[in-house]
């Protein structure tokens, strides 16, 4: 191995702002699930649909019925774990088990925020975050006598812990931020010129936002802080500027779009950023609030790991973590035709409010014996919010097609064709025909190959 | 500045907490809009010269009916002036139907008024019995217009026949009943007119916010669901078995009189196309409206004008519409082909305002957390 990075994967740095990611992590993601509960989403989105729309590979994750309950209950008690460091690996695993497979079951509700959670809980499992200020500290430390040496405490970990975290944050904010290098976004200013006039009625900035130029100085502002917030954030003369924007940005988000928890949870997840000291701060202010001894604070050992082999299996299991999550956004470039119409490779690439894109699509059966044609409502099986994300991407439109081609035959229909009737617009162009309406995709297969059933994009929008 | 940094996040979570996941109140900002993005004209324009007339009107349709109820259970002798009342009240019917908001929504005016085909069974039922409770929803299929269309027109085969029921035997429990089912039409109407005219009309005005429960997002989506399920599917789609694979004449409206379903089709487009550009109820005037909305937004690129393109389907469905035979001579022929011909013109209004114009006008469909993707 080489020998800085030898010297890099062995440098320690002190654990309060581990912990500190942990307690808010943990609180945060408490209370987003506690919010998702009381709204009635649960029942909403996954047990009153009878149908679901699945990710390619996973369609084996399903709703559980009133049994989802308890599933969203192990998740909120695993948040409360892992807050409170009692048995934290065991309560990451689960947290991430629980949480990917809620946001598995329909794809309708994907957001890239929750994207996010999951691979950053996927991270945290291999993080030495509960090991300080922690109930696991706590318990390990009451079987051993007192007084407490610090060389048994541990006060620091791998400087690499940190940075994984800074690095996964730095490439949600540098995607997104290419992600809005395109004609439409910059010379357009779409969607915001869409989104904007709507929101008219906002205290104080609703008569601004109707302007044009805010439109577009709201662009133009909005990629610029996504492509510099890393580095303001790295170097320590920029930080605390920095964290303002992320905090002005964050809020702004907040206030103009129905995001709910992902601007609370980028604000908190940028102050990894700062020096343990400010993180020590917050963990003594806690630490008297909750009675934790202070002596457990103050140890001067480092996190060891149990074994070298398992050592080096988390470092390889990490490397190739991140490998993923460089290189996944980019598949777009393998498939033809243009990215926002046709949506592939569209997904978990951080490409967030960059469309304003609806459509219409109507199916069409046709009994392949008796030639007999009709035409299905959507809202007989979907809900509105599932019609609504159903009728602008390719691969609901096939899951669905395939799901009304066996609900008629099972209903004694023979050989059925579907066929879909669909219009879409995309950033304030006039709607178009999506998928070619001649093509039935009661035979269509789903696959990772570019859909040649959807309909060529019409105008052209350059850029990544 | 570590101080200050704490304040300010402080600041910012309060702030952002306090503006609601719902912001839909913003009574608070009246007069603050001083930009042609506010939407109290909109409303005022909807509410002052278009449904409360229509009600309005539709109220004094439906006194009339009941008049002539009252005048026919007098004297059971000529079925003209009743049947004509009915006509009037249910052509004004179209008019009124798509605005399902508020007090209409609350009592379900559009469920008890006109659920079509009625069930014969059900209502014959009821009369024989001589007790029932308009009121459960079991029997929505059993009054309203379409109750009475069956009442008039098809308890037996020609005038002289239904006449003779009303004043047969049975003749009272016939004519109690037909004088309850207008008196209900009439209570709910009146109920809704007199919510619009007592307080929600301003709370509807003053409701002029941009969320999902805001007036112009509502009425919006009340108004396109109006046409794609009622005036599309269910006075064209559903007769003509665009969703069943089968012809299906019984499920028109007015089938017993007959022959005026395309009538009321065409009143019902009309309306819709009336309201969409805010010509009042009574007279052409234009006020503000969905199309000047758009016009002002503006946001469609390569120089089309969303309003003009809508505008122009919709005389092209009429055309299409108008140039057919009664629904009931079209849908003889198997496949009733022209009839389905006509029947695309008017689906291709349901993208464009579905898509288009709820996506230019930025209108929420359904409250949930979204990134834009």
């Amino acid at each position: 191995m080489n020998k800085s990075l030898q010297t890099y994967l062995n440098t320690n740095t002190k654990a309060a702002p581990l912990a500190v990611f942990r307690v808010f992590f943990g609180v945060l993601m408490c209370v987003s699930i506690i919010r998702f509960w009381s709204y009635g989403w649960i029942d909403k989105f996954y047990i009153a649909p009878d149908f679901h729309f699945t990710f390619y590979g996973f369609s084996w994750v399903r709703p559980l019925g009133e049994w989802t309950y308890l599933l969203f209950a192990i998740c909120a008690i695993s948040t409360v774990m892992i807050t409170l460091g009692w048995k934290y690996r065991f309560a990451m695993i689960t947290f991430f088990l629980s949480f990917t497979y809620i946001e598995l079951m329909d794809k309708t509700t994907y957001l890239n925020h929750y994207y996010f959670i999951s691979i950053l809980s996927f991270l945290l499992i291999f993080l030495p975050a509960g090991h300080y200020f922690s109930l696991d500290t706590l318990s390990r430390k009451h079987i051993k006598k007192q007084p407490y040496s610090s060389n048994e405490i541990t006060g620091y970990i791998p400087r690499w812990s940190l940075d994984s975290i800074k690095l996964l944050l730095g490439i949600v904010y540098i995607y997104a931020g290419l992600a809005k290098l395109n004609s439409d976004w910059l010379v357009k200013a779409m969607p915001l010129k869409i989104w904007f006039p709507a929101k008219f009625d906002i205290p104080l900035i609703g008569n601004l936002l109707t302007k044009e130029w805010v439109q577009y100085a709201f662009s133009w502002i909005g990629a610029g802080y996504d492509l510099c917030i890393p580095f303001l954030l790295l170097w320590k003369p920029t930080r605390t500027f920095g964290f303002i924007a992320v905090v002005i940005f964050h809020i702004l988000t907040r206030v103009l779009f129905p995001i709910g928890m992902f601007p609370y949870i980028m604000i908190v997840s940028t102050l990894i950023f700062f020096d343990a000291s400010i993180h020590k701060k917050i963990i003594y202010g806690l630490a008297r609030l909750v009675k934790y001894p202070k002596v457990l604070l103050e140890g001067n050992a480092a996190w060891q790991p149990v074994s070298v082999v398992r050592y080096k299996i988390v470092i390889t299991v990490i490397t190739l973590f991140f490998c993923i999550q460089l290189l996944l956004p980019w598949r777009y470039a393998l498939y033809p035709g243009e990215l926002f119409w046709t949506e592939e490779g569209y997904r978990f690439s951080w490409r967030v409010m960059l469309m304003e894109k609806s459509g219409y699509a109507q199916f069409k059966i046709k009994d392949g014996v008796t030639g007999k044609r009709f035409y299905v409502n959507n809202a007989d099986f979907l809900t509105p919010l599932q019609e609504k994300q159903m009728s602008f991407q390719p691969d609901f439109i096939l899951e669905y097609a395939h799901y009304l081609r066996d609900h008629f035959t099972a209903q004694g229909h023979q050989n059925v064709e579907v066929y879909v009737e669909s219009y879409v617009t995309l950033n304030g162009r006039l709607s178009n025909t999506y998928i070619d309406p001649d093509v039935n995709l009661a035979e269509i297969k789903e696959s990772f190959i570019h859909k040649h059933w959807i309909n060529p994009f019409n105008d052209e929008i350059k850029g990544l | 500045m570590k101080r200050i940094l704490g304040i300010l996040v402080l600041v910012a979570f309060v702030y952002a907490c306090s503006s609601s996941d719902n912001d839909s109140d913003s009574d608070d900002n009246q007069g603050f809009n001083p930009s042609n993005f506010d939407r109290t004209p909109l409303l005022e324009n909807w509410a002052d010269n278009i449904i409360i007339p229509g009600y309005i009107d539709f109220l004094s349709k439906v006194n009339t009916l009941q008049t002539e109820t009252t005048a026919f259970t007098e004297n059971s002798n000529d079925l003209t002036a009743i049947r004509a009342a009915w006509l009037d009240a249910y052509t004004t019917w179209q008019r009124v139907s798509m605005f399902e908001n508020g007090p209409a929504e609350t009592v379900g005016l559009r469920l008890n008024v006109n659920i079509y085909p009625a069930n014969v069974e059900t209502i014959e039922n009821n009369i024989a019995s001589g007790s029932y409770n308009l009121d459960l929803s079991s029997n929505r299929v059993a009054k309203g217009f379409p109750a009475l269309d069956y009442l008039l027109f098809g308890i037996a085969s020609n005038d002289d026949n239904i006449l003779d029921i009303y004043n047969g035997p049975e003749g009272e429990a016939y004519k109690q009943y037909l004088e309850d089912i207008v008196a209900d039409m009439q209570s709910l109407t009146t109920t809704v007119l007199d919510e619009w005219q007592g307080g929600f009309r301003d709370d509807f005005v003053a409701n002029n916010g941009s969320s999902a429960t805001a007036s112009v997002d509502r009425l919006a989506n009340d108004y396109i669901f109006y046409f794609e399920k009622f005036l599309r599917a269910g006075k064209m789609g559903i007769p003509g078995g665009v969703f069943s694979g089968d012809v299906e004449p019984n499920t028109i409206e007015a089938l017993y009189a007959g022959n005026l379903s395309k009538l009321f089709f065409i009143e019902g487009l009309d309306a819709v196309q009336d309201f969409f550009n805010g010509v009042s109820y009574n007279g052409s005037t234009q006020g503000e409206s969905l199309g000047s909305y758009l016009d002002e937004l503006n946001v469609l690129e390569d120089g089309t004008n969303l309003s003009t393109t809508i505008n122009n389907q919709f005389d092209t469905a009429r055309e299409f519409v108008n140039g057919l035979n009664t629904f009931e001579q079209e849908l003889q022929s198997i496949p009733p082909t022209n009839f389905l011909n006509a029947y695309d013109e008017v689906q291709r209004i349901v993208p464009l305002l579905k898509v288009d114009m709820v996506s230019a006008l930025s209108i929420s469909i359904d409250f949930a957390d979204a990134d834009g993707d």
